[in-house]
């Protein structure tokens, strides 16, 4: 019960036996390391396990590869050693019932000429699903993301966390089990931000999914995660690790409570020592 | 009197119409004080009996000199759009082939259309491929860029989602490229009349075509300046229509979502 001490630095790499108590991992990162063409090292070899269910987010200063960790995750981008294993298995057998994963980039990324329930069909259209099979699924991803009344705007009518909702639809459309988010609501204003903030975490616990999530934010990561890994730069490595073991799902309640303020505290603190020495890099 | 002067729509057809009958009536009283002979230049009035007195003649020299725009316009949007595609597909031959597109471009049509006019001889023909010629550089140059002109974050999503080359032509790339090509038909549209009344004058007086170019040199010879002048107006007045045209097919289009179109009904 490190719940409300969420002091002790757990360092990943050295204590693999981590996860052994745990669900069954996700997606297990096993001394993967980035180098960039240009020789810059992205990441140094990182080992992390992600546990089905876990919300983990990455936090850090800029460089300090959180990005490019959630590419490597989601395979946009290749290690330059070590390894991935997805399920247990290689990214080949990703995509199968049970093992989807949906990306949510930084910008809602929908396509202007196409109404909102058409965005949210794309990646069934995409996935040759049939017009009929994907009515349905289309019309609950859009009514969980609370936008039933828009389904035949197009974005442009919509503000900038509706589109983000909508974004949000169309990964649930895929009804994925693991969502890789990148910063989706650095854009917004902080009132949006808490909502669709409260709003993620209820999807994740109905949905039961895996959250993996980069942001800048120390509230938006206390309140939603949890776990939290801290990173540092030069090179991308793992500073720190906050669990935070609070009953879910969280509602805005949370937000006012002391522990609250108790871990936000704290984690400003680990963020300040993993930004003192002199973050440089040009990573994320 | 106040809220129709005030209405957007009613300006704009008002204003460039009342310049219009300005500009006639000052014409018509010019030319009346000065008595300027009618062979010199004719004032409206007397354009406008010669557009009736002739009307039959001109109407099917109309016709004509429209067969020929519409058939090239439609010709060098499908080759313009086709190409387009090919270009886009690879950077090889998008490098290798674009310079004959500039080639065909610069190349007055002035100066290539009697040897077309030599070479194929149906005349109808040979006027369809000049005009073609030159309308049908916007139509290449606009839509590849339209296609290329994807937005780098759709194009990767695309791709995560392991999407094929002709779904993401069909879902992506056609779609974002529509404002572009929209923006090359009224281009080409003005240059296909231009195209096919410049092919028609290189053509000449042979008796086997009979478009307005046709009547304005036939005009010239018999010192018919009214009927050259109605004949002029005839080809401006097309060219204004296939411009409208033009606009009200990209307002029908795109006015749901792109940012040139919105608005645009109100």
């Amino acid at each position: 019960m490190n719940a409300l001490l969420p002091g002790q630095p757990t360092d990943e790499s050295t204590n693999p036996m981590i996860a052994s108590s745990e669900p069954p991992p996700a997606v297990e990162v096993l001394s993967a390391e980035k180098v960039f063409s240009n020789g810059t090292r992205g990441l140094a070899p990182i080992s992390l396990n992600i546990a089905e269910g876990e919300f983990l987010t990455l936090i850090g200063p800029s460089g300090c590869g959180k990005s490019t960790l959630l590419k490597l995750i989601a395979n946009l981008i290749e290690p330059s050693d070590g390894r991935l294993l997805w399920w247990r298995g290689d990214f080949t057998q990703v995509g199968r019932e049970g093992r989807r994963f949906a990306f949510v980039f930084q910008e809602p990324t929908l396509m202007p000429w196409a109404r909102v329930d058409a965005n949210v069909r794309l990646p069934l259209e995409l996935a040759n699903v049939s017009a009929a099979a994907a009515a349905p699924v289309v019309a609950d991803a859009i009514e969980r993301v609370g936008l039933s009344a828009f389904a035949r705007h197009f974005p442009r009518q919509l503000s900038g966390g509706m589109k983000m909702r909508v974004s949000i639809a169309r990964a649930l459309a895929t009804n994925p089990n693991l969502l890789l988010m990148d910063e989706p609501f650095g854009a917004l204003d902080e009132f949006t931000r808490n909502k669709l903030d409260a709003d993620l975490v209820r999807l994740w616990w109905e949905r039961k999914l895996t959250n993996v999530f980069v942001t800048h934010s120390i509230y938006e990561a206390v309140f939603l995660s949890t776990r939290i890994i801290v990173m540092a730069a030069n090179p991308g490595r793992i500073f720190r690790t906050m669990t935070i073991d609070q009953p879910q799902p969280r509602d805005e309640g949370f937000r006012d409570s002391p522990k609250f303020a108790a871990y936000c505290r704290e984690l400003s603190t680990w963020l300040a020592e993993a930004s003192l020495p002199s973050a440089t890099g040009a990573t994320s | 009197m106040k809220p129709l002067l005030q209405s957007e729509a009613f300006v704009r057809i008002a204003a460039p119409l009342a310049v219009g009958v300005v500009l006639f009536a000052l014409w018509e009283t010019g030319c009346r004080l000065a008595s300027v002979p009618v062979y010199l230049f004719p004032k409206p009035s007397d354009i406008f009996s010669s557009l009736i007195h002739n009307g039959p003649s001109l109407l099917r020299a109309l016709m004509v000199t429209l067969r020929v725009t519409l058939q090239a316009f439609a010709a060098a949007v499908v080759l313009g759009t086709l190409i387009a595609f090919m270009f886009v597909q690879s950077r090889a031959i998008e490098v290798s082939l674009f310079p004959y597109a500039v080639l065909l471009q610069v190349t007055p049509v002035v100066a290539i259309a009697p040897l077309i006019i030599i070479l194929v001889k149906n005349t109808q023909a040979s006027l369809t491929i000049c005009a073609t010629l030159v309308a049908l550089f916007p139509i290449i140059s606009n839509t590849t860029l339209g296609l290329r002109s994807v937005d780098p974050g759709l194009a990767n999503y695309f791709r995560m989602n392991r999407a094929g080359r002709l779904k993401t032509l069909v879902k992506l790339r056609i779609p974002g490229a529509l404002p572009y090509f929209f923006g090359g038909l009224r281009i080409s549209s003005g240059l296909a009349l231009i195209g096919a009344v410049v092919a028609e004058f290189v053509a000449g007086t042979g008796g086997r075509s009979s478009g307005l170019a046709y009547e304005i040199l036939d005009a010239g010879f018999t010192l018919d300046i009214p009927r050259m002048f109605a004949a002029l107006f005839l080809i401006t007045l097309t060219g204004v229509a296939l411009f409208a045209a033009m606009v009200v097919l990209s307002r029908l289009a795109l006015s749901n979502w792109h940012e040139s179109e919105i608005g645009a009904q109100t």
